[in-house]
């Protein structure tokens, strides 16, 4: 998309006439949750939190993959990396993710382990084919977005006869989670900023049973203010008549029915698995595992990795952050004990988690 | 000489004195540096202004330029901040064993073109050449000194609220462009480095304004992090502008795609300049009339608001904490 379309989503005076709008149409206090992390920091860096009316209360949902990966699957990449003849290639973003005892892997990388940043999984390809003698192990953490390019990854290197890479799979999967939200009888959610780019793969119809069995608005947003702003107008507007719709408004990237080639490949590759999430625990069928026609590439299956609960950080209050039922600093943590140089909790690490953006970007 | 520098180009024996001759010599000798002294005998008087730094860049060569022009600009560039004419530099290279001899000169060949064009002289230097795998390829760290012209010479606790902060190009060139050929990403649009001595643009500067408060160049960390920097020295408050930062259209897509914020990357030929208002629109003048500066414009300014903060005016006209970087910009997942 050219930046000069992108730009009209960026407009200073539609933006102003929108956020009059809605001033003029709330009569209550609405609590919004944005699934998505990219969602967070386009709230936070367009500055359109300092905006928003007051009646407004902005959350931030389970939608950044660091944040949600498991303190047991943190763990378990970390004791992947360092041993023998293992390379491990991951994201940028996990590089800081804390595990237990204090470690993380830019500790283990200081240490002697081979970790290599990746920018997309395709990269492992190259790596695996100049380090034939040891095991390329790719952290493949993420939601439907980045999942499907994983599973073409795999794809290629089965026709390159590449045997030396292993996928350790920590995906998730995004409306189960939403629907394990709304069970909780903490969650206070009033309507949801939906992830363009996640339903960008999965279109529409995974997200319609918010509206249909919960009765809370969902839109399928884009990344830019106006996007938003118009999200947040229109839900407030079915709110005041009484009635709740999920559709997609990001139109220009989303398809209804979703990006049915990616969502082929990944179910080629991968299948719905339970999951553990952090902060909310198992969630039925909200994880992705390797099929079993795929098991060379499983790295669980190499090194007999099992995730099981495990307790969660002392104070860390991520959990009831990612679902919504506090703010960043509301946790007792943040900003004292919890700041981006030394993490307590995965939100504070990764750039898309929400208590990272309440402190790189909000004014006391 | 051999196609490869050697582990014997470090020894002092002859095969480094062949080095010193047929490369260094050629293309930074000068008088004092000829005489291959122990040391430089220098005349200077007065304050001084003196800086010094390492450079590990990879890759050694760049759009726009490569390590040897950079440590040179760099350091030049450091001294010259301080309202001070650069005049002497050191340069001490760490090699590792097996690099190009031609690599080597195209690196030298750099620097000795630089040093022409800041009007300043190596008069020292130094070699090592160490085993494969011990260092990447090449380091320099180059030492640099100059008078200082000007008093109080700028300083970087000297912002006062009142101040225009004033900009002298677009940001975010040089770092895009070293994540961007180390990665092999090659983009549609052309980016360069903007490595550059900015030394004569400085002095005249400071020679034709009354008052220059803060004189800066966003290096690593780039623009949000120096000027949080001068903010925390100073115990004011910058408020920027973010319609007014000026950033490549190529620059701002490459870190769309990268998720990299260009206000984090690092510049090698901008500077900031901090000084009373009435003198903004003189120094601007004299900034764009030079092609290293024709860019510039005012970006913002300081306030006693948010002591310690940098504040950016959002282009919706909301407001958020401009902060400081943690670590290393990385990668992101989706």
């Amino acid at each position: 998309m050219s930046f000069e379309l992108l730009e009209k989503f960026r407009d200073p005076q539609l933006s102003r006439k929108l956020l009059d709008r809605m001033q003029g149409e709330l009569t209550e206090d609405l609590r919004f949750m944005e699934v998505c992390g990219t969602h967070t920091v386009a709230i936070f860096q367009s500055g359109l939190r300092s905006l928003l009316p007051e009646r407004i209360v902005h959350l931030s949902g389970p939608g950044c993959p660091v944040c949600v990966t498991h303190e047991s699957e943190v763990n378990a990449f970390l004791d992947l990396a360092g041993k023998d003849n293992v390379i491990m290639a991951t994201f940028g973003d996990l590089m800081r993710v804390p595990g237990d005892k204090g470690r993380n892997l830019k500790k283990a990388q200081a240490d002697g382990a081979r970790i290599k940043v990746v920018y997309s999984p395709f990269d492992t390809l190259k790596l695996a084919r100049e380090n034939p003698n040891d095991l390329v192990v790719f952290i493949g953490v993420g939601f439907e977005t980045t999942a499907p390019t994983i599973a073409a990854t795999m794809k290629m290197a089965r026709e390159q006869d590449i045997t030396n890479l292993r996928i350790l799979c920590f995906h998730k999967t995004v409306p189960t989670a939403l629907e394990a939200l709304l069970m909780d009888v903490h969650s206070n959610i009033d309507g949801f900023i939906l992830p363009g780019h996640v339903a960008a793969i999965i279109g529409l119809e995974p997200f319609k049973f918010l509206a249909e069995k919960f009765g809370k608005s969902a839109i399928i947003t884009g990344f830019e203010p106006l996007d938003i702003l118009q999200a947040l107008t229109q839900m407030i507007d079915w709110r005041n008549k009484g009635e709740a719709h999920a559709v997609n408004s990001y139109r220009r990237i989303v398809k209804d029915e979703g990006n049915v080639k990616a969502l082929e490949i990944m179910y080629e590759v991968f299948e719905n698995t339970d999951a553990l999430w952090r902060g909310i625990g198992n969630i039925p069928d909200s994880g992705l595992e390797i099929r079993e026609e795929w098991e060379l590439f499983d790295a669980k299956k190499e090194f007999g990795i099992v995730i099981t609960e495990c307790p969660p950080l002392a104070g860390c209050k991520c959990g009831d952050i990612l679902k919504g039922i506090k703010q960043p600093d509301e946790c007792p943590l943040f900003k004292k004990v919890c700041t981006p140089a030394n993490p307590v909790g995965p939100c504070m690490v990764s750039t898309e988690g929400s208590c990272a953006a309440y402190y790189k970007y909000k004014l006391d | 000489m051999s196609d490869k520098v050697l582990l014997d180009y470090g020894s002092g024996g002859r095969a480094s004195q062949r080095l010193i001759s047929d490369l260094f010599l050629k293309y930074l000798g000068n008088d004092e540096l000829n005489r291959l002294n122990d040391a430089a005998e220098l005349s200077m008087s007065g304050r001084i202004s003196m800086s010094t730094d390492s450079y590990t860049v990879d890759p050694i060569f760049f759009p726009g330029g490569n390590i040897g022009s950079l440590a040179v600009h760099g350091t030049v560039n450091d001294v010259a901040m301080m309202g001070a004419i650069p005049r002497y530099l050191t340069c001490g290279y760490i090699i590792e064993e097996g690099l190009p001899m031609d690599d080597l000169e195209k690196i030298v060949a750099a620097m000795g073109e630089a040093v022409k064009k800041a009007g300043v002289l190596i008069v020292s230097g130094d070699t090592k050449v160490v085993p494969k795998g011990t260092v990447d390829k090449i380091f320099i760290n180059t030492t640099g000194v100059g008078d200082i012209i000007v008093d109080p010479a700028p300083n970087g606790a000297s912002a006062k609220p009142g101040d225009a902060v004033l900009l002298s190009g677009s940001v975010g060139d040089h770092g895009l462009t070293i994540l961007g050929t180390r990665e092999g990403l090659d983009f549609e649009a052309k980016v360069e480095s903007d490595s550059a001595s900015l030394n004569h643009l400085l002095v005249k500067l400071v020679q034709e304004l009354p008052e220059v408060h803060v004189l800066r160049d966003p290096t690593r960390g780039g623009l949000a992090t120096t000027l949080n920097e001068i903010t925390y020295s100073s115990k004011v408050c910058c408020e920027l502008i973010e319609n007014d930062l000026p950033i490549k259209p190529e620059v701002k897509g490459g870190c769309s795609i990268l998720g990299l914020d260009p206000l984090y990357l690092a510049n090698e030929g901008k500077f900031l300049c901090i000084l009373p208002e009435e003198y903004a629109e003189k120094a601007l003048e004299i900034m764009k009339a030079d092609p290293l500066g024709k860019d510039a414009c005012r970006i913002g300014t300081i306030t006693d608001t948010n002591p310690g903060k940098v504040v950016l005016i959002t282009q919706l006209g909301g407001k958020r904490l401009l902060g400081m970087l943690e670590g290393e910009q990385l990668p992101r997942i989706c």
